[in-house]
This record gives C-alpha cells, sequence and structure tokens, in this order.
C-alpha cells in the first residue's frame, strides 16, 4: 500500500516539475488519489458488481449455493455476505466489499453447473478467504490507485503537445530546458508499469494465501484442487469481467493467457495471478 | 532527574504491556465462548425440526419403530446432557447416528420417499448437521487460538494469574467414525 502512495506522488511530482509548479501537481494528485480511494471505500462493491452484470442470488432457486455459504462462513467465524449471480458460462467467481460486515462474493452459473458440492465448497471458501483477510479491500484500494496513476500520467503526457498549459517559453531558445524533466517525463512512462506491477503482485501473493486459508475452511484440499483443476481444463473467457476487475476472480478471466504453458518474464510481472498449476501443486503438498 | 524519567517510561511501558496482553487473552476466550454458543444455535435449529420429522415419519406405519424410537431417545438425551464439550459432544453424536440410521432406512419406503414435507425435513436436517460440523470445527479453532495464547510466553504469565484456564476440544471424530448400520 506504501509503494502505491509513493509511487502515486512521485507521478505528481513529476507531474508538477512538468507544468512548472512541483508543490502544486503534488497537491492535485493526492486530492484525486484521496477522493478516488474514498469513493472506492464506500462504493466499490457496487462498481464491481454492477460492471459484472452481477444479480442477487435468489434464496429458493439457488437455494444449495445459499447453505453452502452459510455453512462455510459458521466455519470461519464471519458474518454471512451477500450472495450474487453472474450469467456467463464461464466458471468464475470473485468477492468484493470493504470488511466482513459489508462484502458480497458471485459466482457464475456456469460454475454453478461445472463444479460438484465439495468443488463448489472449496471455491466458496477461497472468495470467503479474500474476505476474511480484508484482500477485497486492499485490492479495491490498490486498484483505484492503479487507475488514478494512469489517469494522471495520461493527462500529464497529452498537457505536454501544448506546452504545459503556459502561453510562452521565454527561456526555450536559451540552454535552461530544466533537466528534472527528462526525469519526469521518464518516470511519467514507467509509473503505470509500475502501478499494474504492483497490482500483480499484490494480487498474486494473495491469491495463494486465500487458497491456503480456504483449505483450512472446508478442511478438504482435494475439493479446491478439482476445481482449479476444472478451471485449467475449462477454456471459456469470462466475458463479464473487464480489465480493471481482473485481479478479483479467482482465475485470470482474461484471454491470450495460458496458464499451462511456462510464461515469460514479462507476462509472470503483470498476471494478476500465480498460474492455475503452481496453485494446485501448492494445494497438493498440503 | 533524567534517570526518573526513564524509569517513569519504563512503567508506563510495562503497564500497556500488561494491558495490552491482558485483553488479548480477553477477546480470545470470548470468541471461545461466541464459538460455543455457535454450535447451541445449531443444535437447538436441529432439536427442533426433530419433532415434525418423528411427526411425519409416524404416520407410515410399516416404519421401523427401533428407529423412531432411538431418535426420540438421542433428542431428550441431548437435550439434558450436562455442561461442558465432552458430554455434550457426546451426547450431539448419538443424535447425529440415530438421526443418519432413520435417513438410511427410509431410503427403503418408497411412499415416504415422495412424501414432500419429509423431503424438505431430510434437506433441511442434513444441512444443519453440516452446520454444527461447521460450527464445531470453529469452535475448535477458536480453542487452539485461545490455548495457544494462554500456553505461549506473554499470555502465560496473566493466564496463571487471573485464573484463564484451558478449553477443551470438541473430540468428535471417533464417534462420527462409525457408519450407520442399515439391517432390512
Amino acid at each position: 500500500m506504501f509503494g502505491f502512495v509513493l509511487v502515486l506522488v512521485l507521478v505528481g511530482m513529476a507531474v508538477g516539475v512538468l507544468i512548472g509548479n512541483g508543490i502544486l501537481g503534488t497537491l492535485i494528485a493526492l486530492t484525486i488519489a484521496s477522493v478516488t480511494a474514498f469513493v472506492s471505500y464506500w462504493k466499490s462493491d457496487a462498481i464491481a458488481l454492477r460492471m459484472s452484470r452481477a444479480v442477487p442470488a435468489d434464496p429458493v432457486v439457488y437455494k444449495r449455493l445459499h447453505n453452502l455459504v452459510e455453512g462455510l462462513c459458521i466455519a470461519g467465524g464471519l458474518p454471512k455476505p451477500r450472495v450474487y449471480i453472474v450469467h456467463d458460462p464461464a466458471p468464475n467467481a470473485f468477492a468484493t466489499g470493504r470488511n466482513p460486515k459489508n462484502a458480497a462474493i458471485a459466482v457464475t452459473t456456469g460454475l454453478l453447473e461445472k463444479m460438484n458440492r465439495v468443488e463448489l465448497e472449496g471455491v466458496v471458501a477461497h472468495e470467503l478467504s479474500h474476505i476474511k483477510n480484508y484482500d477485497i479491500l486492499v485490492m479495491t484500494l490498490a486498484v483505484t490507485l492503479v487507475g488514478t496513476v494512469a489517469i494522471l500520467t495520461d493527462i500529464t503526457i497529452r498537457m505536454m503537445w501544448w506546452n504545459g498549459g503556459r502561453v510562452a517559453r521565454a527561456g526555450d531558445r536559451d540552454n535552461r530546458s530544466n533537466p528534472l524533466a527528462l526525469i519526469g517525463i521518464a518516470l511519467l512512462i514507467v509509473a503505470p508499469l509500475l502501478a499494474r506491477a504492483m497490482q500483480a503482485a499484490v494480487g498474486r501473493r494473495r491469491e495463494t494465501l486465500a487458497d491456503v486459508s480456504a483449505v483450512q475452511l472446508t478442511r478438504y484440499p482435494p475439493g479446491l484442487i478439482s476445481a482449479l483443476e476444472k478451471l485449467q481444463a475449462d477454456s471459456t473467457v469470462t466475458h463479464s469481467a473487464s480489465m480493471a476487475t481482473a485481479h478479483m476472480w479467482i482465475e485470470q478471466p482474461l484471454p491470450g493467457v495460458n496458464d499451462t504453458g511456462r510464461l515469460g518474464f514479462f507476462h509472470k510481472l503483470f498476471n494478476t495471478h500465480p498460474p492455475l498449476a503452481d496453485r494446485i501443486a501448492l494445494l497438493r503438498e498440503i | 532527574m533524567n534517570a526518573l524519567w526513564i524509569v517513569l517510561a519504563v512503567v508506563v511501558l510495562l503497564v500497556v504491556w500488561v494491558v495490552v496482553s491482558y485483553n488479548r487473552l480477553i477477546s480470545r476466550r470470548n470468541e471461545v465462548d461466541n464459538a460455543w454458543s455457535q454450535i447451541d444455535v445449531q443444535l437447538k435449529r436441529r432439536l427442533d425440526l426433530i419433532p415434525n420429522l418423528v411427526e411425519t415419519v409416524k404416520g407410515y406405519a410399516a416404519f421401523e419403530k427401533s428407529a423412531l424410537e432411538a431418535v426420540i431417545d438421542a433428542r431428550s438425551k441431548s437435550m439434558s446432557a450436562g455442561p461442558g464439550p465432552a458430554a455434550q459432544g457426546a451426547a450431539d453424536i448419538g443424535l447425529s447416528g440415530a438421526l443418519r440410521q432413520l435417513f438410511a432406512l427410509s431410503e427403503a419406503y418408497p411412499d415416504l420417499k415422495a412424501n414432500t414435507n419429509f423431503l424438505s425435513l431430510q434437506e433441511e436436517l442434513q444441512n444443519t448437521e453440516s452446520r454444527v460440523a461447521f460450527a464445531r470445527q470453529f469452535y475448535n479453532d477458536a480453542v487452539e487460538r485461545y490455548n495457544n495464547t494462554t500456553q505461549s510466553f506473554p499470555g502465560l504469565i496473566f493466564a496463571k494469574s487471573f485464573n484463564f484456564t484451558d478449553r477443551e476440544y470438541l473430540e468428535v471424530e471417533a464417534a462420527a467414525a462409525i457408519p450407520p448400520s442399515v439391517k432390512f
């Protein structure tokens, strides 16, 4: 979290150097960051659910799912989160919210069709672990800050075409250009990548942790293992997920990412999830 | 003068440390109590469902009287079981076993299997059964955390002086491992 704020402040300073007022730029960045963080703290679950087109799960139609969630919540000592359904044939699930009292968990219809009871239990336990470990809050804040960095750098780089909003630059022809500006430009170019890499790193560590905590809840590693294997074998892409919510799902929902093959260094750097094969291997050791 | 301040700072730090450690013990113990009452909630739910089940099954004259009586008997035993995890646990396992026996026997009665009332009761009871199991698991996790705190270093000192005694685990595995016997 500290890393994110640092990157944000650095970006703000770079913006400031480029428009010629360091403090102003930093202040603008901090203001934007705190506003977005505040909004995302209160509204993130609603936004994420809306973006994924999730609808509340009917307690009669989806009785099995409701019962399963209730049971696992008792095991974890959690209040029952709101349960949502995403109409999507690809098996996937995610959790969102800001704390265990204000949390929601969403599963796709594809998941309900393709998983048996123990597998579904493993997946739900994984999502509940995200709630219990406050991953949902960290992830939401991460995605907001990453977005802010992206917007800021975008605006600044565009502004540079228009001379930073200043009418004229008297010293331009003389040899008085600001060397800091060069560093600023470099930083602006790298920042979005850096922010995304950090988002990915946070996500990957927490996925593994959630897998392990899920097994602690169900006391049955084979359930989650076979669920992950089914996810691995399934090639349907989750259409309801967008780039911004990619890190929240149990399986990375992006197309073109091959989880079975060995990924290159750069691919690994920006993946929000560890490869499924690695996660399965880790669970087998338990 | 300086030495006085240092002594004062050390005393304040010590007091803070004692308060924090004591509060941790308290919250862990409350967690155990809460987990215990969670089991009770689920057990009560199960006990309340059983009279309905008995009424429904009684209608089928051919149904094994002994299985029904075993459930009724186990229910009253569970209701009058003494306090403490060990006694309560044993009584509940008895009830779980009797219920499983009854449901296993019901397989042989197609009319009963077709009764929607019976089916929904069976579904409810099986759900409650798994909730009881989850609540027990949560209780044992809470006891583990509590006992770890009272038995390991800073907690150890306060546990002795403030009378925090270790809690019992619910041992259910052995009894639950016996499968229901079905005779046709």
